[in-house]
């Protein structure tokens, strides 16, 4: 019996993480709009659809942070096994992942610099839901508004008023992810 | 060695990554161009290679691919990219702009409006828009930074004082969102109205150059231009002379060493829609199905 | 009627059998093997080898066969190649001092330890038409003597105990790799290195020359030249130590560069450095020049707006395959930009007095 943290990665990578990055392309360029990914089956509290961004998105090149939500020796273990990602402190993080709570601070994201905006965190937030909306979201990728399911709304208006820089985020639940670039202008509904 | 000992879509997954978390950074910061280590592709630079690249990075084996150059899926670049997509990806192609899930273009937006599903894919020679005013990476990466665009403006102004309009006709630049200065591409400056609230995802990749940008859907996207100078979009003031359309792009062709010229859309899949659908040109004669 | 540039599909594969035809020539005449270009045509196999990134000669005769001879296009080839291939890990920097060397000459000493060793070279040629190769090539064989147990330490090095030398800043940090990160500026030394080494032979030899002439003079010696082949080391994780995984010809060139000081530093000679694959001396003595050139900044050198002090106009210019690249790609059809071009002309000039426009013509 192999090791589970050998377990749970794309059967066929190449096609898999395709439809996976798609997935969340339609995702990152509609924000708010929920769409689904699936492929990988993470040791848990990781969600599948968490899981299968890991494995579309990091590799040694991007160093992740663990909020203590999934800061678990399995889930190490198995990024370490399938995306080689360093685990890092938050500051230095590509990727954050963990619940809205658990990555409190959030003022702690690598925001870019002004020369190089993109330099920044993606923050892969784990949700309950990505239903019952709370906001209502407008800017690019939004033709009029689109309602949508928000952790909170303040730290987004915030990160929203320092475009160009800010960290973008991918909410997670299941196999269901929606995202929130920083150009999204939030208010409450 | 045969096809099938490339990985798909030819690009190894590390690459693949790389590229695909440029395109989303793209996504997030409209207009800014994003760095990214361009690879050396099977295909020369300035031939398609940022275009390719990123294709590579969206494609899933059950997209249809449609690429065009000049607006034409018979030019003969435009028909090596789908070759090489066909043998490396073995997607489906389609010269049907509405049955193409991914487009890769090179200087045109098709005629037809895109939709919601639908990834327009731009060729990119050289994405800095101020890179003819001022040659130096490290000084319009500042110039971009502090949202510095005086010297465009008065580029463009110059042109007014001069030739009493804008002397740019293609490469038109734009600002989106009220933010970035950016170049949409060679297009000619007849299609830039096309880019502003696009259903579509509009990426754009410059492989030589290493920077990847994007406009998601329904993002504003103005041509510059002065209140006493608006901007105007602009194409030969004839109709297709094949299908008879008014309002698209036109070619023009010589046909003769006297002055002869005809006028027929560029955009090839266009025009034979028009005329399947029974639309005639001034030079297909009546009962001609041309 | 409406045919213009488009010819598609069956225009390429026609275009591709034709040139497949005449890279063969007339059949009539033996057909080049890859074993006669690799040894034959070495400087060429060298040269691609150098600017293609890519180590294997076999690989670099077989671009030169199949790019008819255009060597641009062969190192195209590779690059391609080259890429797509899968990385196992990263040797240790090779030791040019332990190089087992086929030619070493140093201009700054009339003798040094270990010995001047001319080699292989065309320096002392007449350069006159060799008839006799028309007719068979067959050489004479060279006069041989044993391998000079003596070692060859750098001659810079020498210089180095004396406190001549300027000191050499290494902190250790794994370079930036140019392969796998876009081209960022300001660049630092190893960046600049890894793009000359790359770089055109011609567009570096143009530049070092503008330098000699003084566009940016730096006032050099070649404190040394060596060729010779140097053993690559790699670790093995699973075994715990380095272990050698073969051998390449290098051509290492140290330049010796007058340099009188600075607010900082004291009066003393700085060094411009260029290594290049194969036996590629000519590249190895332009990067070194050039290189020097770039370092003006970091000495404290006044810059004179020379081409080869201007590290953004020299790496963004210096690789063949992108320039050769945009360069051709003006051949591709732009007939959609002309015509917005050829529209705005008639809209200026329609805007123009008509007097005028006749007086012009």
């Amino acid at each position: 019996m192999p090791e589970d943290f050998l377990m749970g990665a794309f059967a066929q990578p190449a096609e898999e993480a395709a439809f996976a990055f798609r997935a969340c392309l339609e995702a990152m360029a509609r924000p708010g709009r929920v769409q689904t990914i699936s492929g990988a089956i993470p040791p848990a509290p990781l969600s599948v659809a968490s899981g299968t961004l890991l494995l579309t998105l990091a590799n040694a090149s991007t160093p992740i942070y663990l909020a203590p939500s999934h800061d678990t020796a399995a889930i190490r273990d198995w990024i370490a096994f399938h995306c080689g990602a360093p685990i890092v402190p938050a500051e230095r993080a590509t990727f954050a992942l963990g619940t809205w709570e658990a990555l409190h601070p959030v003022s702690r994201f690598d925001i870019g610099t002004s020369d190089y905006p993109d330099r920044s965190a993606t923050l892969i937030v784990e949700m309950d839901a990505l239903s019952e909306p709370n906001a209502r979201l407008t800017g690019p990728g939004i033709e009029t508004l689109h309602e949508a399911r928000l952790p909170e709304i303040a730290a987004f208006r915030e990160n929203r008023a320092r475009f160009p820089l800010g960290f973008d985020c991918i909410f997670t639940s299941d196999t269901s992810v929606s995202a929130l670039p920083r150009s999204t202008y939030v208010t409450a509904l | 060695m045969t096809e099938h000992a490339y990985n798909f879509a030819y690009l190894d997954e590390a690459t693949k990554q790389m590229i695909r978390r440029a395109i989303l950074k793209g996504l997030a910061i409209p207009g800014y161009q994003v760095p990214f280590a361009s690879r050396e592709m099977p295909m020369p630079y300035g031939w398609g290679t940022g275009g390719v690249q990123v294709t590579a990075a969206c494609l899933t084996p059950s997209d249809t691919l449609k690429v065009i150059d000049q607006g034409a899926d018979d030019a003969t670049n435009a028909v090596s990219i789908r070759k090489f997509f066909e043998r490396t990806a073995r997607v489906a192609t389609t010269t049907a702009t509405a049955e193409a899930s991914v487009i890769q273009t090179r200087h045109r937006i098709p005629e037809e409006r895109l939709s919601e599903g639908q990834i327009l894919v731009y060729q990119v020679p050289i994405p800095e828009p101020l890179r003819f005013l001022e040659p130096r990476e490290s000084e319009t990466r500042r110039m971009h930074a502090l949202e510095e665009y005086g010297l465009m403006h008065v580029k463009l102004y110059e042109d007014i004082a001069r030739h009493g309009e804008i002397a740019t006709s293609y490469a038109y630049p734009v600002k989106v969102e009220e933010r970035y200065v950016m170049d949409p591409s060679p297009i000619p400056k007849f299609d830039n109205p096309k880019l502003s609230g696009m259903a579509a995802i509009q990426l754009f990749g410059a492989g030589r150059e290493q920077r990847i940008y994007a406009l998601p859907p329904y993002t504003e996207v103005v041509s510059l231009d002065f209140e006493d100078h608006p901007f105007e979009p602009m194409k030969a003031d004839h109709d297709c002379d094949l299908c008879g359309a008014g309002e698209s792009y036109l070619d023009e062709l010589i046909t003769d060493d006297a002055g002869g010229r005809m006028f027929v859309c560029s955009d090839t899949d266009f025009c034979a829609a028009r005329r399947a659908g029974g639309h005639r040109g001034r030079l297909v004669p009546e009962g001609d199905a041309a | 009627m409406y045919v213009a540039t488009k010819g598609g599909e069956r225009a390429i594969d026609a275009a591709h059998d034709w040139l497949a035809e005449e890279r063969r020539g007339d059949p009539a005449v033996p057909e080049l093997t890859i074993a006669q270009i690799r040894e034959q045509m070495r400087l060429a196999v060298n040269r691609v080898m150098a600017e293609g990134s890519l180590y294997d000669p076999d690989l670099a005769a077989l671009a030169i066969k199949q790019a008819r001879g255009d060597l641009i296009e062969a190192i195209f080839l590779v690059r391609a190649y080259r890429t797509t291939l899968p990385r196992f890990g990263s040797s240790h920097p090779v030791e040019t001092c332990d190089m087992a060397i086929t030619r070493r000459i140093s201009a700054t000493f009339k003798d040094v330890p270990g010995g001047q060793v001319l080699g292989p070279t065309f320096d002392y040629t007449h350069r006159l038409l060799d008839f006799k190769l028309m007719a068979d090539g067959e050489a004479p064989t060279a006069a041989r003597k044993p391998a000079d147990p003596e070692p060859a330490p750098h001659i810079l090095a020498l210089l180095d105990r004396d406190g001549l030398m300027e000191p050499l800043a290494h902190d250790g940090a794994t370079p930036r790799d140019l392969t796998r990160e876009p081209l960022e500026l300001p660049a630092d030394r190893p960046l600049r290195l890894q793009a000359l080494t790359r770089g055109d032979e011609g567009f570096l030899l143009s530049l070092a020359y503008s330098t000699q002439r003084g566009y940016g003079r730096t006032h050099a010696f070649v404190g040394e030249l060596r060729i010779g082949t140097c053993a690559v080391e790699m670790e093995i994780p699973e075994l715990g130590f380095a272990v050698e995984i073969g051998e390449i010809e290098l051509t290492e060139c140290e330049t010796v560069n007058q340099f009188t000081g600075s607010k900082t530093e004291p009066p003393q000679f700085t060094r411009g450095y260029g290594l290049v694959m194969g036996q590629s001396e000519r590249k190895a003595i332009s990067m070194s020049l050039v290189e020097r050139a770039l370092r003006w900044e970091e000495l404290g050198e006044e810059n004179t707006g020379a081409p080869a002090q201007d590290t953004e106009f020299v790496l963004y210019h210096s690789d063949n395959i992108q320039a050769t690249g945009f360069l051709e790609h003006i051949k591709l059809p732009h007939y959609v930009d002309f015509q917005s071009e050829l529209e705005l002309i008639r809209k200026l000039r329609r805007a123009v007095a008509p007097e005028r426009l006749e007086a012009a013509e």
